[in-house]
């Protein structure tokens, strides 16, 4: 039996805190971090920057699995982080660890030190 | 083998679980061991999911008993029912049961389920406070629901919530089922699902009350009266059942020293941390999971029986699917039905029949569905998820189901409206068949759906088979027939058109945002960033009062009542009626810029004070203090009503005709709050000289001696543009009117984002005169239309922000509260 170390986590919310289709933000080690929370209940996390020009996502329409920047419009996947469409390979917001463990959210500690 | 002395196996619990384990025994070494059962009930086994059926009266006892008492007999089993085990000594391997009963065992099966959930609310504990787990359960509701016009209200809309729910209606009781969350059954189905869900279930007498958190069940001498709701709601009823979840029965198992998790924890083989006691069902924790199906468990008691008959099955887990047991209602879920990480969505839906279809696929391979109103494939995807098939080569047809696939494999997607057969009634209303509408379709060469309208009546009267007589066209008459002549589609998540939805939201009576997406087969499952915010719009605007605003798919402005800047911080401006103010207001401007350090002030070309750079957190209390020296929002970031402009006019100017001031104050005191397809910009100039620059807004006025100009479709942004001259009024009241009926026809009929200058050159100014100038009772209609939906706009977002709504939009998540031990 090989031991998994895992990464600690740290309880940010409970998965209702956030609105079905909505997102909210928490600061992070490198700047504000987007929670997001779809129709589907599935949770994910990104670095709170467009790649585009550096638009708040946390404030956009989440719509599937994917958020539609409130500046300019563009549309980011959650799960990658990736600019989709016609901007596809244009720029990335990175990707924060999370989990939703007991109906609670978790963010991987490293993001929020 | 057979010993003279044969191993004694004795089994706790005679559920489901522990009787299909030993059947496994039986039927692959039928004479190995001496079989003893203990039952906590007093019957013998019997389907427990079947209840809900025998509940709604659609079964009897007798038909849902999976082992009658010959089976017992005939087994040589010796069955103790009424006798709940107490204890268990795995040192000396003896079970103590009840009535001083004690039995060594060779092997022990632990097969105690599991508990309803029964919620710590105040009044749990009233007479008429039910969950819904056992027979005797079923006998406390069949006989509340004797009751004549009894009420009942189920905590829990998952599927046995459901399912009582269902029953009890069909037993006669009033049902309402109570959830937490706004997504009934939100563990199997997706949103759109859980609308359709909604919907049947209202059509089967049972009301569903969602997002709704129980505080206490009220009760009098001793027995429920009511359910009061956390928000002041109190719902009477008669008995409240409690559906809210199932919880692994492990007391015996924990007071006898083996290892607990949630459930009795077990390996691949079924075994405890006891090596003669294994558990299987619902008490069984493997791998971190319990199971309330009965699939899984019936793959739990295979390997269980080949652990205590020496073969090698093991138990690697399940893949659970799941489908509702109420009648005419087919719901079907399995996998990861939501999607995710690198999954893409096939969505399908039947507004004439009710079907909602989602296939989710990963990799070609399916990794989840959701069907409603049609889940007879629910089986087939089922199965091609398990064995992981590739399914890249049926992607076309899968979401049609097995038939289609496997019988006109190869075809395009339309197969199966080709392969309808030509007496296949299309349109219901009308009684059209599928073979009146082709053949017209070529006799006369019809190209559009309207000419297949006029023609044959399909799809003219309601409207719902509308989506079908397109494919017929497209079918028949070849595929570009629709895709240059049709209006263009409001976003790619649909073929309709703006004016399409719009009409059909009226015409149907569609309410929310997934009874549009339904209705009209919208192909992605919550839209996107362009539809959401116009179906919003167009809900709102069809039925003021009725529709709960979506603050989720509203642009961030429209949800903070503020306008985002590039650096992600917002501007506000608070409402100075005609642009008029005083030193009062302009003082608090002044302080609210210096307490909060606002960067930047500037004046607007609305005549309204901007202050710029203030953050998220900090609106409500801006908001708060501008409230306080009376202003209120100014809606500068909304598709609203935003400024009406005026000059000094008569009060002050030596050429003023008339008081465009007074005037445009009306105006705004009148019209602001109302929300529109796009900004709405007015001015008011006293005489034609126009120093308010009338002549360049969506609406504009100008005065002149004999009354008011009403001008309309102007705009000076992104196009340049005269208004033109709509009709001249008399006096001061009928021009309000007016421009209050003007902007209702607006409202109605504006396409999202659409201004009214793109709108006028659309339907056409004479459109316009003819309904709003020269038809005194279609305007006063408009008027009081207008007034209508007034009445539920004009509340200062700002006050109530600041006040506390929607908090949680304006704050960020707070400090980490603790770090999860790992």
């Amino acid at each position: 039996m090989s031991t998994i170390l895992e990464r600690p986590w740290v309880d940010v919310c409970a998965l209702t805190d956030i609105p079905q289709r909505g997102a909210r933000r928490i600061a992070g080690a490198s700047g504000p971090i987007a929670v997001f929370r779809t129709g589907d209940d599935e949770v994910f996390a990104l670095v709170d920057r467009c790649p585009h020009k550096q638009g708040p996502l946390s404030m956009g329409i989440v719509h599937g699995t994917s958020v539609t920047c409130p500046l300019h419009g563009r549309n980011v996947d959650l799960a990658s982080g990736q600019l989709m469409g016609a901007d596809a390979g244009q720029g990335c917001a990175p990707r924060i660890e999370v989990r939703v463990v007991g109906g609670r959210i978790e963010l991987a500690a490293e993001a929020l030190r | 083998m057979q010993n003279e002395a044969r191993e004694k196996l004795i089994v706790i619990g005679n559920g489901m679980a522990g009787c299909r384990a030993v059947e496994e025994v039986l039927k692959r070494d039928p004479d190995r061991y001496e079989i003893v059962i203990f039952g906590a009930e007093p019957h013998v086994n019997y389907n427990r999911i079947m209840l809900s059926p025998v509940l709604a009266g659609e079964k009897r006892f007798a038909e849902i008993i999976l082992n009658d008492q010959a089976w017992y007999t005939d087994n040589n089993i010796t069955l103790h029912t009424s006798c709940a085990v107490t204890a268990i000594d795995t040192a000396t391997r003896t079970v103590f049961a009840e009535g001083g009963v004690a039995e060594r065992y060779d092997r022990l099966i632990l097969a105690t389920g599991s508990d309803a959930v029964r919620l710590p609310l105040p009044g749990a504990d009233l007479q008429g406070v039910i969950t819904f787990r056992d027979l005797s359960d079923v006998e406390a509701m069949v006989k509340a629901s004797a009751i004549d016009g009894g009420r009942a209200v189920v905590i829990g809309g998952g599927l046995l919530g459901l399912e009582a729910a269902y029953g009890l209606a069909r037993r006669g009781m009033k049902a309402t089922v109570v959830h937490l969350l706004d997504i009934l059954m939100e563990r199997q189905v997706d949103a759109s699902a859980s609308h359709l869900l909604t919907e049947a279930l209202k059509e089967r007498g049972v009301e569903t009350v969602l997002g709704a958190q129980s505080e206490e069940i009220v009760g009098r001498d001793g027995h429920v009266t009511a359910l009061q709701l956390k928000d002041g709601r109190t719902l009477p009823c008669d008995i409240v059942v409690m559906a809210v979840g199932i919880r692994p029965n492990v007391r015996l198992a924990k007071v006898s020293g083996l290892a607990i998790a949630r459930g009795i924890v077990v390996d691949d083989t079924m075994r405890t941390s006891d090596p003669a006691v294994f558990a299987v069902g619902e008490c069984a924790e493997h791998r971190g999971q319990c199971y309330g199906l009965v699939a899984p468990i019936w793959e739990m008691c295979r390997a269980l029986a080949g652990t205590l008959t020496g073969g090698d099955e093991t138990y690697a887990g399940s893949v659970v699917s799941t489908r509702l047991k109420v009648s005419g209602v087919d719901v079907f879920s399995a996998g990861r039905f939501a999607g995710g990480d690198g999954c893409e969505d096939i969505v399908y839906r039947d507004a004439g029949r009710g079907v909602y279809k989602r296939i989710v696929l990963e990799n070609g391979r399916i990794a989840g569905t959701v069907l409603f109103g049609d889940a007879v494939d629910g089986s087939w995807y089922f199965d091609l998820m398990r064995a992981g098939a590739d399914v890249s080569d049926i992607r076309e047809t899968l979401v049609f189901g097995q038939a289609a696939t496997e019988g006109l494999r190869g075809l395009d997607p339309s197969a199966a409206v080709a392969a309808m057969a030509d007496d296949a009634e299309v349109c219901g209303c009308n009684g059209i068949c599928k073979g009146a509408i082709t053949t017209a379709i070529t006799a006369k060469k019809l190209t559009s759906l309207d000419s297949v309208r006029a023609v044959t009546k399909a799809s003219a009267s309601c409207g719902t088979c509308t989506p079908l007589v397109e494919k017929l066209l497209r079918l028949t008459a070849g595929d570009s027939v629709l895709e240059h002549k049709g209006p263009k589609p409001l976003c790619p998540c649909t073929h309709c058109g703006h004016g399409l939805v719009r009409k059909r939201i009226v015409e149907q009576g569609l309410q929310s945002i997934p009874a549009v997406m339904q209705a009209m087969e919208w192909t992605t499952p919550d839209g996107c960033a362009s539809c959401r915010p116009a179906l919003n719009y167009y809900l709102l605007c069809a039925w003021p009062g009725l529709y709960r605003d979506d603050a989720q798919s509203r642009f961030v402005n429209e949800r903070v009542h503020a306008n985002i800047q590039k650096d992600g911080t917002y501007s506000v401006v608070p409402r100075m009626w005609g642009g008029m103010t005083s030193s009062k207001e302009l003082r608090a401007i002044a302080d609210v810029v210096d307490r909060f350090n606002i960067p930047a002030v500037k004046v607007t070309g609305g005549q309204r004070i901007d202050l710029l750079g203030v953050h998220k957190e900090q609106l409500p209390a801006v908001w708060a203090e501008l409230n306080a020296a009376g202003m209120v929002s100014g809606h500068a970031y909304g598709k609203a009503l935003r400024t009406v402009k005026t000059c000094v006019g008569s009060e002050w100017c030596r050429f003023g005709t008339q008081d465009s001031t007074g005037l445009g104050v009306k105006l705004e005191r009148l019209l602001w709050g109302s929300w529109t397809p796009a900004k709405v910009k007015l001015a008011v100039s006293g005489c034609p000289r126009n120093c308010a620059e009338a002549t360049c807004k969506d609406i504009g006025v100008v005065c002149v001696d004999s009354g008011y100009e009403i001008h309309i479709g102007g705009a000076a942004g992104l196009h340049i543009k005269g208004t033109e001259l709509l009709t001249k009024v008399r006096g001061e009241r009928d021009t309000i009117e007016m421009i209050a009926a003007i902007l209702q026809l607006y409202r109605e009929e504006g396409f999202y984002l659409e201004r009214v200058y793109k709108w006028m050159d659309r339907v056409g100014i004479a459109s316009i005169a003819a309904r709003v100038a020269d038809d005194a009772a279609g305007r006063n209609a408009l008027f009081e239309r207008f007034m209508e939906a007034q009445r539920f706009s004009q509340d200062d977002p700002w006050a109530a922000r600041a006040a506390g709504h929607d908090a949680s939009e304006f704050q960020g998540l707070g400090a980490p509260l603790r770090v999860a031990a790992e």
